[in-house]
């Protein structure tokens, strides 16, 4: 197997449910599994942290973790993996300092890739060293549980939930620093999760599940283009499009963000030229014309390729759209469908009449 | 006209007793607390009713079969006469072994309920930390159960200090060597000393007063520790 990349196949039962995975990640950046609840997720993560047993193999950067033919199973503690779960599990007979230290003094001084200092200070939580992890807040909780993890220098880190057990206002205080964990470190991570919102801001690649099984793997962009898949999957089809800030309008108060497809309007924020956003666009919000419209108040119009067309219930269609290189989901209804009689190949434009940065 | 030498003699030596058959109890019970805590095994519950069977039996029966196992005929006194001696009955080794069978459960049941508490959890995550299963056993499971060990160590001590049938089978009433207080009251008594059992028999009341306080205090505050 290569060193750039994760593999593995694993099949395990248990009464009733089965689950029998195989897939290939790549080593760098998050890989997202994203499932309903009860999908097999869980389990997933617990047998590549050697937890729980199951059968087959699993090989990260080259290294076996598990591989039955060869008769290897490496015990959990002798794996380079990190682990943060939904429910932290910090250690409340340490104080927040002996925690991050837990793993970090069981590592040889070689093998130290994330230094203390470093760890402490992409969480934030040089603040809270010499507190009991009973006096902390949930969400501060989480960014211990994941400096802690990130002290053992991982070759993988798994997360599982880390945020459903939190509130909203933690969530948004916690997820900012999941994205400079992105930037900054090139650990490859395994994001478990069944918020479509969390996957869309983090997610580079994505591994879907379903009933313990894969259903589809692929990097993000693509596969949540995808018609079969998008239509599958929750109530709202959207598209997730990278973008990069190129400048900022001060006279309309409004920064341009610019991707393959062309240049994205939206309302001013601070971010500096050339950061990286995502804007996620609603399936619905998006319309179809043949010609570019003179008097219209959008003002995100994109010139754009028919890619293809699946029917959806009732009197609905979804539309791949291309727009040089970038796909873009439209939802029309099948009357405006018929009347425009769009066919794979038209050339179109495609107006966004409302986007959200994630 | 107070015997203080007898009382202070059969103090000293029922202390040495319960410090030695608490750390015995110690060293033994918690690789087993931590067994039937832990392990799967079906027959689990057997050894768990072998070493609660002490709450339950008379301290006579107890005693009657320690006698006969610890006595010249029973591997006692095999392992004595290893050591030059007859038998490990009336001596002072002899008592620890039955304190240490007969406190067995006073010991082993709190540290288990402790160990249990603290679920796959902890340990799971020592192990993604790099804990290999002895190091998280020390390093995490120990220190969490503390108060499991506390509430053991009390129990078991004060047990010791207090048993009387199992001691009186055994060991019989040789002063400094098995005569403990239980036994010294008793025996104060047949021989009509009223003042000696008084100050001994009020001095163990105080005492277990004392222990069960400590044992409550302990348990709220395990109560309140847990979040």
């Amino acid at each position: 197997m290569s060193e750039t990349a994760i593999a593995l196949s694993l099949r395990a039962t248990a009464g009733a449910f089965t689950l029998d995975v195989a897939f290939d990640a790549p080593m760098r950046g998050i890989t997202a599994l994203f499932g309903p609840s009860g999908c097999g997720k869980t389990t997933l993560l617990r047998c590549v942290a050697g937890l729980q047993r199951a059968s087959g193999f699993v090989t990260v950067g080259g290294e076996s973790w598990q591989d039955d033919d060869a008769a290897v199973f490496v015990p959990p503690h002798r794996r380079a993996v990190g682990y943060v779960l939904q429910e932290t599990g910090l250690f409340p007979h340490l104080d927040v300092r002996r925690n991050l230290e837990y793993g970090y003094r069981r590592i040889a001084p070689g093998d130290r890739r994330v230094s203390f200092d470093e760890a402490v200070a992409l969480l934030g939580v040089d603040g809270l060293l010499e507190r009991s992890p009973t006096r902390l807040s949930g969400g501060q909780r989480q960014r211990v549980a994941i400096a802690r993890a990130l002290l053992t220098s991982p070759r993988l880190l798994l997360m599982d939930e880390p945020l459903a057990s939190l509130d909203a206002a933690s969530k948004r205080d916690i997820l900012p620093y999941l994205e400079r964990l992105h930037d900054e470190l090139s650990m490859p991570v395994f994001y478990v999760s069944h918020a479509g919102d969390e996957v869309a801001r983090l997610a580079d690649h994505l591994v879907l599940i379903e009933d313990g099984g894969v259903h589809a793997a692929g990097p993000f962009s693509e596969l949540s283009t995808r018609l079969d898949i998008a239509r599958g999957h929750g109530a709202e089809v959207d598209t997730v499009i990278a973008t990069r800030v190129a400048r900022h309008d001060e006279t309309w108060h409004l920064t341009e963000l610019t991707f393959s497809g062309g240049t994205f309007n939206v309302a001013r924020n601070g971010l500096p030229a050339g950061h990286p956003v995502r804007l996620r666009v609603l399936a619905r919000d998006v319309s179809v014309t043949l010609d570019k419209q003179p008097g219209t108040s959008i003002l995100n119009v994109f010139p754009a390729t028919v890619d293809e067309l699946v029917d959806e219930e009732p009197g609905q269609v979804l539309v791949r759209l291309d727009l040089n290189g970038s796909a873009l989901l439209a939802r029309i209804t099948k009357k405006s469908a018929h009347s425009l009689s769009l066919k794979p190949g038209m050339r179109v434009f495609a107006q966004v009449k409302a986007v959200a940065l994630v | 006209m107070l015997d203080f030498t007898g009382i202070w003699s059969a103090v000293r030596l029922t202390l040495e007793l319960a410090t030695v058959t608490t750390i015995v109890l110690l060293v033994i019970g918690t690789p087993v607390a931590w067994w039937l805590a832990r392990s799967k095994a079906r027959f689990k519950e057997v050894v768990a009713t072998v070493v609660a069977l002490p709450l339950v039996l008379p301290p006579t029966v107890l005693g009657f079969y320690l006698l006969l196992a610890l006595g010249p005929e029973g591997p006692g006194g095999a392992i004595a006469s290893l050591f030059g001696g007859r038998s490990l009955a009336f001596t002072f080794e002899g008592l620890v072994i039955g304190s240490v069978i007969y406190s067995m459960p006073f010991v082993v049941q709190p540290i288990r309920n402790a160990f249990q508490a603290i679920g796959d959890g902890p340990m799971e995550i020592a192990a993604t930390l790099r804990a290999s299963p002895l190091d998280a056993f020390w390093s995490v499971a120990v220190p969490l159960a503390r108060p499991g060990f506390l509430t053991g160590a009390v129990l078991g001590f004060a047990h010791t200090i207090g048993e009387f049938g199992v001691v009186l089978m055994i060991g019989g009433n040789i002063p400094g060597e098995t005569r403990v207080l239980s036994v010294a009251i008793y025996d104060y008594v047949e021989t009509l000393q009223w003042t000696h059992a008084h100050v001994l028999a009020g001095g163990m009341l105080a005492f277990a007063f004392i222990v069960i306080l400590a044992v409550l205090l302990i348990e709220k505050r395990i109560g309140r520790s847990t979040p």
